[in-house]
């Protein structure tokens, strides 16, 4: 289980904010963060993460990873992140990445045949589409079996077709891992489809936090819109 | 005329033996400097780095008087390294070594930190999530990553060090074999009005100086070409 507490003062686009959050996840949900931007969910998961400082408290399972102002580093989280711009490391090919991570042979082709991206294991990461980019991207995000899987905005870069077979392989790996995952999307089918339950952030503070029936209600056949 | 084959040729090996231990010094002493100057939002960062630059602006007889000044072995630094150590410090190897360090130090600092400056600041990250420590992560994404730049800092720092000429003149003087680099050579044959040597001398540091930066700009333009291929 995964206890969080945290309240920081945000100097954002839209002016200045508190973040103030307090929520508790049981152990492998697949939470979808939604919220207009600039409301903080960014910033919420690189507080989760490590990358930045706050106050307040954060607890997985046994261990303290924030107490009040004493922050354990990024290095000792076992976090695994996905970012908006894959961030992968252009002087490495797709099995380095990977490997560079955790030396974990096994496991690395485990991921790259999840993902159908065995072919691709020897090529430089630079010169891969959008779409292989953010799967790689994925891959080695797991490759610690991290005990908190963080994206943001895995899907906003990539076209339609590339997104459901990101959404499948997500899927997929939510099955095999049973990874506890956090995903910031705007995209409410996607958030529909992938999650167990929804958070909705506005201006810092939780509006609304429940099942994806419960708070995106159905415009048309395809679309959800926010139910509040 | 003169005689090529019996030219002195001691005056170049000593530039380029002094320009390859500083380039060797500065890249290990810089990287660190480098790192922090990209990385921090210290309200100090101006001030190291103007520190940093002020070899490019300032006369090379100011910094040559400062560091011969605090080099002599009259001075704390300087008597301490000859006292204890016995290193001499003024009018030596060693000295024009230590000369150079501050010298060249910004051809080395300025192009590590911009390249550092322009990396992902994510993918960093994605390696501090990786479990990898900041020196790991300099060494093995960084660096890798930052290739035109480090050539660059690398290659400059070493010509620069090669053409250096004042503050060598003021901190080792010119003797030979020890202190007498290419540059003062060339000075000190116009002096006695030897032309030709100091023809065929400046003429060899001209076409090298040349075939430095041609390397370092055909090897960054090479390095445009892959990144856009790809």
């Amino acid at each position: 289980m995964i206890d969080i507490e945290i309240q920081k003062e945000l100097h954002g686009s839209h002016g200045d904010m508190y973040l103030d959050v307090k929520l508790e996840i049981q152990k492998g949900e697949f939470i979808a963060l939604m919220g207009e931007s600039g409301s903080g969910k960014t910033t919420l998961l690189r507080i989760l993460a490590g990358l930045e400082r706050a106050k307040g408290n954060i607890t997985v399972e046994d261990m303290i990873w924030l107490q009040s102002q004493k922050m354990l580093p990024p290095q000792q989280r076992e976090i695994g992140f996905v970012f908006q711009d894959y961030a992968l490391f252009d002087n490495m090919s797709v099995e380095e990445n990977l490997l560079y991570v955790n030396d974990d042979k096994a496991l690395a082709q485990e991921l790259l045949v999840l993902t159908e991206l065995t072919q691709l294991a020897s090529r430089n990461v630079k010169g891969l589409s959008g779409g292989q980019k953010q799967r790689v991207s994925l891959c080695r995000a797991m490759m610690k079996k991290p005990k908190l899987l963080l994206m943001d905005e895995p899907f906003s870069a990539l076209d339609p077709a590339m997104r459901t077979k990101l959404k499948d392989e997500i899927l997929k790996l939510h099955k095999v891992f049973g990874t506890t995952t956090i995903m910031v999307s705007h995209d409410t089918e996607v958030s529909y489809h992938l999650a167990d339950r929804i958070w909705v952030l506005d201006h810092g503070n939780l509006i609304a936090d429940g099942s994806p029936e419960k708070i995106l209600k159905k415009t048309s056949t395809v679309t959800y819109t926010l139910n509040l | 005329m003169f005689d090529i084959v019996s030219l002195d040729f001691a005056p170049f090996l000593l530039s380029f033996k002094l320009a390859a231990i500083t380039t060797l010094i500065l890249f290990v002493l810089s990287l660190p400097l480098a790192w922090y100057l990209s990385q921090t939002h210290s309200k100090a960062k101006p001030i190291i780095e103007a520190v940093t630059a002020l070899p490019i602006v300032l006369p090379p007889s100011v910094l040559g008087f400062y560091i011969l000044v605090v080099l002599s072995p009259n001075s704390a630094v300087g008597g301490f390294f000859e006292d204890l150590l016995g290193v001499k410090l003024v009018f030596s190897f060693t000295g024009l070594v230590v000369a150079s360090c501050f010298y060249s130090l910004p051809f080395m600092v300025q192009p590590l930190q911009s390249g550092f400056e322009s990396l992902n600041k994510h993918m960093l990250e994605a390696s501090y999530l990786a479990g990898k420590s900041k020196l790991q992560t300099v060494l093995k994404v960084a660096l890798p990553n930052i290739k035109p730049s480090l050539i660059t800092a690398l290659i400059i720092t070493f010509a620069h060090t090669v053409g250096e000429f004042g503050v060598v003149l003021m901190v080792g003087g010119s003797i030979p074999g020890e202190t007498k680099v290419a540059s003062v050579a060339i000075y000190e044959m116009v002096e006695v009005m030897e032309y030709g040597t100091a023809h065929i001398y400046s003429a060899i540091m001209v076409l090298m100086s040349f075939m430095v930066l041609l390397a370092v700009y055909i090897f960054n333009h090479q390095q445009k070409k892959i990144g856009i291929l790809r």
